[in-house]
């Protein structure tokens, strides 16, 4: 009984858009904002849904994005790790609206020939941007795909000339405990930090994000910029991020500070090396039903051939 | 009204899987439902084990004698929703993968404290009848069923283990028991 209805029930089986389909809908949304009948366009998705984002226009797909169905809207958007707006998975969607992600800018820092305050318009403006469909794979071994919008990390990074000293760089969070309800508890130590080797950084994988499922990115993902690093586990992928610093040593970043042996500074995805309270060989792909294997995690989540080599000669299981 | 007082607890301590059933029926359990199910069962069978231990101390301190024909079913109720958050565990969590279940057990320290208080509350369970009372006479019945004090402490750690950051609910479990068996081994030592 409770099992049939649970299925039938379950968002995860029912609500999964064909790739086909969400790109049609998407299609429409945008039509219709054209046409300036946005007004109609959230009762054309579906009436229950929550109020949808803002379409971003000229976005072209990537060639190499991966042929999987994406999770649905809703679970991407309701499930999240967001410390800053509270600790449990439906925290950031719910806590979350009075944060305000624009007018935005970033500080750039550090070894680099060009550094300042940006307004992230012009941040991004100069570049093409791209829909990349990317396997999501957070440490707690659950897992999503999502169509991520945003540009190549590395092509921003290379117009601020970082010097040869530039061997790292760190990232960080905005800090506004008043709209930011978590960060008025000091269980992580705020802001949020994290950071990159500079090579990292680069690779083409890495991308700097600022939409997702073809609209900008909601405040609960990271609004209005962060990092989607898909071979990494998803708290490499920094949130909302004020300021970019190009340095020398081995940043800080929270977790590891929080606890050392459990996340690492590189934390890339590796079913070899589990987590000490759990197996990191498979995951719970979001969606799935409800009685279901869980699915085998790929070694750098799927991405070793673009980025094994960043690692090539380094014991994993010691710098996880 | 004494006679329906039975009846009633009974189906009280059945609310929680009622709204569990009702949260999936009508609305389902979320992006993660193996995780939101498996969770919601053990925090109930903490809150049980909790709840059986707390009649005694509630009984003397509030003199209220008629609370201890309650003290069994409450038990028996934590050693339900216990076999339930297992077999969720089992059944959805790792989808009958005994190979990986078998490895957590042996591997990860919260899951091995987790398993020794469901193979320790198993005893208990199986001696909840008024006839086993008897057959174990009651000296050696209330001996066995001390291991409740050590379930409970072990329930409480497997909660303190699993948590990534948030200790705060685990915590407040941990005041809670701390305050029932200071209870017991204050009145201990006052009769010693
Ligand atoms: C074989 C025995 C057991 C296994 C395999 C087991 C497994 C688990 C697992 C996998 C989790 C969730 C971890 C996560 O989601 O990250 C969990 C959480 C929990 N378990 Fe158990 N458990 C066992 C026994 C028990 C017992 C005997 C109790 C209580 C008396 C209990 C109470 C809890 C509680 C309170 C939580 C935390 C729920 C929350 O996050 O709100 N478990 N257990």
């Amino acid at each position: 009984m409770l099992i049939k209805h649970v299925r039938a029930n379950d968002p995860s089986s029912s609500e999964i858009t064909p790739r086909s389909v969400f790109a049609d809908r998407r299609r429409l949304l945008k039509a219709a904002a054209a046409a300036g009948v946005w007004a109609l366009a959230p009762a054309a998705a579906s009436a229950a849904k929550p109020a949808r984002g803002e379409p971003i226009p000229n976005v072209v797909k990537w060639p190499k994005s991966l042929p999987e169905m994406p999770t649905a809207y809703d679970l991407a958007t309701t499930y999240n790790n967001f410390y800053e707006f509270g600790f449990d998975k439906d925290d950031p969607a719910r806590h979350s609206s009075k944060f305000k992600p624009r007018p935005w800018t970033v500080k750039v820092e550090g070894h680099a020939e060009k550094t300042g305050t940006f307004d992230l318009d012009d941040l991004i403006k100069p570049h093409q941007l791209e829909e990349r469909v990317y396997r999501f794979r957070c440490v707690e071994a659950w897992s999503m795909v999502v169509p991520w919008v945003g540009v190549p990390l590395g092509d921003v990074l290379k117009k601020f000339g970082p010097t040869a000293k530039a061997k790292y760089v760190a990232f960080q969070t905005v800090l506004r405990p008043e709209e930011m309800p978590g960060q008025r508890l000091a269980l992580l130590k705020w802001p949020y930090v994290e950071g990159l080797r500079l090579d990292e950084a680069m690779h083409p994988l890495a991308l700097l994000t600022v939409g997702m499922y073809g609209e900008l990115l909601p405040n609960q993902n990271g609004a209005p910029l962060r990092l989607m690093l898909p071979w990494k586990y998803g708290f490499k992928s920094i949130k909302s991020i004020v300021r970019i610093a190009f340095v020398e040593n081995q940043p800080p970043t929270s977790w590891n500070i929080a606890t050392p042996s459990e996340y690492g500074f590189y934390s890339n995805v590796n079913p070899r090396v589990d987590h000490p309270r759990w197996t990191q060989a498979t995951e719970r792909r979001l969606g799935d039903p409800f009685f279901s294997p869980r699915r085998p995690t790929p070694m750098f989540n799927g991405y070793a051939d673009e980025v094994a080599h960043l690692y090539a000669g380094m014991d994993l299981a010691k710098l996880y | 009204m004494t006679r329906f007082a039975k009846p009633i607890v009974f189906a009280l301590c059945l609310l929680p899987l009622a709204w569990l059933a009702h949260k999936g029926w009508t609305a389902g359990f979320g992006a993660h439902p193996q995780e939101y199910v498996n969770r919601f069962l053990g925090d109930w069978a903490l809150r049980f084990l909790l709840l059986a231990l707390a009649v005694t101390p509630l009984r003397q301190i509030g003199d209220w004698p008629q609370l201890a024909r309650f003290r069994r079913m409450i038990g028996l109720y934590a050693f339900f929703y216990v076999v339930l958050h297992v077999s969720s565990y089992v059944v959805a969590t790792h989808f009958f993968d005994w190979a990986a279940i078998w490895k957590d057990i042996v591997k990860r320290n919260y899951i091995t404290v987790g398993m020794a208080v469901f193979v320790m509350l198993l005893p208990l369970a199986a001696t909840s009848t008024a006839a086993m009372v008897k057959r174990l006479g009651a000296a050696r019945w209330k001996k066995l069923h001390r291991l409740v004090y050590l379930a409970g402490i072990g329930g409480v750690f497997h909660f303190f283990m699993m948590v990534k950051l948030d200790w705060r609910e685990p915590l407040l479990y941990a005041v809670l028991l701390a305050f029932l068996l200071g209870y017991r081994a204050f009145k201990r030592l006052r009769r010693a």
